[in-house]
């Protein structure tokens, strides 16, 4: 590989590699221009929010990539990590609490919360899937559906309360720091949260490159009926690819609940258009079959600088959303224009 | 003002790994049917492309009435007198006929600054186009509810209702009964008193020598000549079409038919208007090639077969076992592989690589430890066929879609090949590859019966079909409507059981 390209580097080759990647170097730029021009950008402490912005950032979109690749998307992805948060926050909560939702909820500890939660959000996924795969509804509207069933389902359940008064033992899982002790200051760069995105960057990296589910998954996207054609079961394919995504969600829903130190039916609101403009920053193709979670990392990495430097040189929050809505635009423009070259 | 109503000069076309068009030329004179004829893949559809501006030529030009011109775009031919009928027809099923006729030039009328559409002129002067055609349909009605040969004349309509002064037909007559042809020639015949220029491509030898005054041939891209058809035969045309003698186009096959392995009895397709009672079987190392016209329905019946489409009675047997095949995991469990028709849309997995594409339908066998697969297995796999069936790749790791159409070709056989299948159904194996590559694939084929391997075979080239099958099947409406030796057969006997409709 590096070969070639060392072979083909030339004033043309480096055009089209910026070109390509335009908004990645201009975000680039503007995170340059920001250090330049406000104090504390590069600190610990800014930094490690950075990173636990994007931890679960990330790990969402690892669940969305799976639909874009498959030329599908999920937009009930945003919905779905705020009513998992609000069904880990009611396990959560402590007994004494005065205003508990359910007050028959036992005391669980942390990690069975947490696979409840996984299992109860995977029967989302599956329907996703399902709806998808045997009734042939197109994925937009499948998971548009999905996405006002799941706000309302939630509102029943939170009885549109905010829920807090988490346990100790939940809320340290998302806010606290490895080597606090020995670190210091600088152990926010090492926020718990750190290692669930690791783990399942790890765990996607296996899947897509190394098992079957993921060459499957890219002949699906790459092209559907070709796929069938060579024995691929496109339909346990796709409600896998779902029902993956949803328990990412719910994992990821989990810990931005542990982190924010409560949860309403608010939480994750919008997560999905964000997820699917990291993994469209990050080079997942909305044409299919292309997507590395490397790309994603990166995809969510940008976005999330970008709002952070708009907030660093203290442009109103309104300018922040209209920046991010055209670089979603701009992301898909130039990656549908890299195909329309090709034709 | 020359003799010629339109010339093109020079032509060239290229798609990524192909050169489509090489300096072609064709020139039409007013008043005439100028046939243009080539083998698959020649070039016709594609230098018609260009004239109607649905493709940009690289280079060469286009002279009208006399008249350098730039063809931007098939509206501009459109208005320009340039018609054209599709080889693949483009129909709106769910609008009616009169809109489909008029789509894109809708007739119009003002209310004020408001411009609306004119349906009750559209479909007035619907009606007497298609009058003018002889086709006595509503134009009110759903194009959708119109059988395909009729929806084909009624894209004739559309090109005569455009009022042309050059009118391409790509192969017209390929779904046509024989009374439908008739009456196209008559449409054609009224046109050609008229003045029109009409290009005619077609396969149908004796349709061209009936109904063309001049023929232009080519090949790969490449003009080769024009002549008047009154005094052409046959034979002089296909020598000129193929560029060589017609014996050494195929490969000398070693294969020995042995006894019957695959059986079909009464396989019938759950839409009544598809294959019904067909009924067949195949020998290990034979090759049986079916024969039949567009809308034969030999593609659906294979693709039963392979359980891409539902049947409701039929009976599978391999080796006197039964097989029970829903969809096609089923099917390639069972030892069966299909090439499909188009390559395309159900063949390559455009965007992904080489290796992904050649190990996709047998993954299973690369496993480590039931989960992990084995890059080193499927890269010496994808090795192994590269040099097996000389594909031209840069590297495995190389997106399909950039290898031209014969390797492409060889890298799903590859697929295949993976999973060792004992019955091969090969619809249109050589559907747009060049002659060269079109050989290879040949002695590939030759290759797997002489291993043994029972090959299927669906060909609409009458001579591919003769030159490579021991035994032709043939379809008709979907029906099996006879079978032929293949020392026997002849483009004589293959049609008249493709034409037994019922």
């Amino acid at each position: 590989m590096g070969e070639t390209k060392g072979k083909t580097l030339n004033g043309k080759s480096v055009i089209k590699f910026v070109s390509d990647h335009a908004i990645i170097f201009l975000i680039i730029l503007l995170a340059l221009y920001t250090w330049i021009n406000s104090q504390n950008f590069v600190s610990p402490d800014n930094l490690g929010n950075l990173i636990s912005n994007v931890a679960p950032r990330f790990i969402i979109a690892c669940g969305v990539s799976g639909c874009l690749i498959t030329k599908g998307t999920d937009l009930s992805a945003g919905r779905q990590v705020g009513l998992a948060a609000c069904l880990a926050a009611m396990m959560q909560q402590t007994l004494d609490y005065s205003a508990r939702v359910f007050d028959w909820m036992p005391d669980m500890p942390w990690f069975a919360a947490l696979l409840i939660t996984l299992a109860v959000m995977a029967i989302f996924g599956a329907i996703n899937g399902c709806v998808i795969a045997f009734l042939k509804v197109p994925p937009f509207i499948a998971t548009l559906g999905m996405q006002t069933l799941v706000y309302g389902l939630c509102q029943i359940i939170t009885g549109n309360q905010p829920i807090g008064g988490f346990k100790e033992s939940y809320r340290a899982l998302a806010s606290g720091n490895f080597f606090s002790n020995a670190l210091g200051n600088y152990a926010r760069l090492l926020p718990y949260l750190l290692l669930p995105a690791l783990l399942v960057g790890l765990f996607m990296w296996f899947l897509y490159n190394k098992t079957r589910h993921g060459k499957y998954m890219y002949a699906i996207g790459g092209n559907e009926s070709a796929a069938q054609v060579a024995g691929v079961n496109v339909s346990a394919s796709l409600i896998r690819i779902y029902i993956l995504a949803s328990v990412l969600y719910a994992l990821a829903g989990f810990l931005i609940g542990s982190k924010a130190g409560g949860a309403s039916t608010a939480t994750g609101t919008g997560y999905e258009l964000e997820a699917i403009a990291a993994c469209t920053i990050g080079g997942v193709s909305v044409n299919g079959g292309v997507g590395k979670v490397s790309g994603i990392l990166v995809g969510v990495l940008v976005f999330e600088v970008l709002k952070i430097c708009l907030q660093f040189l203290r442009f109103d929050p309104a300018y922040t959303y209209i920046a991010q809505g055209l670089v979603i635009i701009v992301a898909v423009a130039l990656d549908l224009r890299k195909y329309l070259a090709k034709k | 003002m020359s003799e010629y109503r339109l010339e093109m000069r020079g032509v060239v076309k290229t798609f990524p790994g192909v050169k489509a068009l090489d300096h072609a030329q064709l020139n039409l004179r007013p008043g005439t049917v100028h046939a243009l004829m080539g083998e698959n893949g020649a070039g016709k559809s594609t230098l018609m492309k260009c004239m109607f501006g649905i493709y940009h030529m690289d280079e060469g030009e286009v002279i009208y009435e006399g008249e350098k011109v730039q063809i931007k775009g098939p509206l501009d031919a459109l208005n320009r007198g340039i018609a054209m009928v599709h080889q693949e027809l483009q129909p709106i099923p769910e609008r009616s006929i009169g809109e489909n006729i008029y789509v894109g030039r809708y007739p119009t009328k003002k209310y004020g600054p408001v411009t609306v559409i004119d349906h009750a002129k559209m479909y007035e002067d619907a009606a007497a186009v298609l009058k003018e055609v002889h086709l006595n349909f509503d134009p009110k009605a759903k194009l959708g509810s119109l059988s395909v040969s009729q929806m084909q004349l009624v894209e004739i309509a559309k090109a005569v209702s455009a009022d042309c002064k050059v009118l391409i037909l790509d192969e017209p007559t390929s779904s046509l009964t024989a009374a439908e042809v008739e009456a196209l020639f008559t449409i054609v015949n009224e046109l050609r008193e008229r003045g029109v220029s009409i290009v005619y491509i077609s396969h149908k030898m004796d349709e061209i020598l009936r109904i063309s005054d001049e023929v232009t041939i080519m090949r790969d891209g490449q003009y080769i000549g024009t002549w008047d058809a009154k005094g052409l035969t046959t034979d002089f045309i296909i020598t000129k079409m193929v560029g060589r003698e017609l014996s050494n186009l195929y490969p000398q096959r070693e294969n020995v038919p042995g006894e019957v392995v695959f059986e079909v009895e009464d396989f019938t397709s759950i839409n009544p208007r598809s294959f019904r009672h067909a009924s067949f079987n195949v020998r290990k190392g034979e090759i049986l090639g079916v024969a039949g016209l567009v809308g034969a329905q030999r593609t659906e019946l294979m693709e039963g077969l392979f359980g891409l489409r539902s049947h409701t009675t039929g009976k599978i047997t391999y080796q006197g076992k039964e097989l029970k095949i829903t969809q096609p995991k089923d099917a390639i469990n069972s030892g069966i592989a299909m090439l499909t028709e188009d390559r395309r849309a159900t063949g390559i997995l455009g965007v992904l690589s080489i290796a992904d594409n050649v190990s996709i339908a047998s993954l299973n066998q690369y496993l480590i430890g039931g989960i992990m697969l084995d890059d080193g297995k499927i890269e010496q796999l994808v090795q192994d066929n590269v040099a097996k069936l000389s594909i031209k790749t840069p590297s495995s790791k190389t997106q399909i879609q950039s290898l031209s159409g014969g390797n492409q070709q060889k890298v799903l056989i590859s697929r295949w090949l993976a999973n060792d299948p004992d019955v091969f159904i090969l619809d249109e194996p050589t559907r747009g590859i060049d002659v060269g590559a079109k050989y290879e694939i040949y002695c590939i084929i030759a290759d797997l019966a002489k291993q043994g391997k029972s090959v299927i075979m669906i060909s609409s080239e009458m001579s591919e079909l003769i030159g490579m099958s021991d035994r032709i099947m043939v379809m008709c409406d979907g029906r099996v409507t006879g079978f032929i030796d293949g020392q026997e057969a002849n483009q004589e006997n293959i049609m008249a059981l493709a034409t037994q409709f019922e």
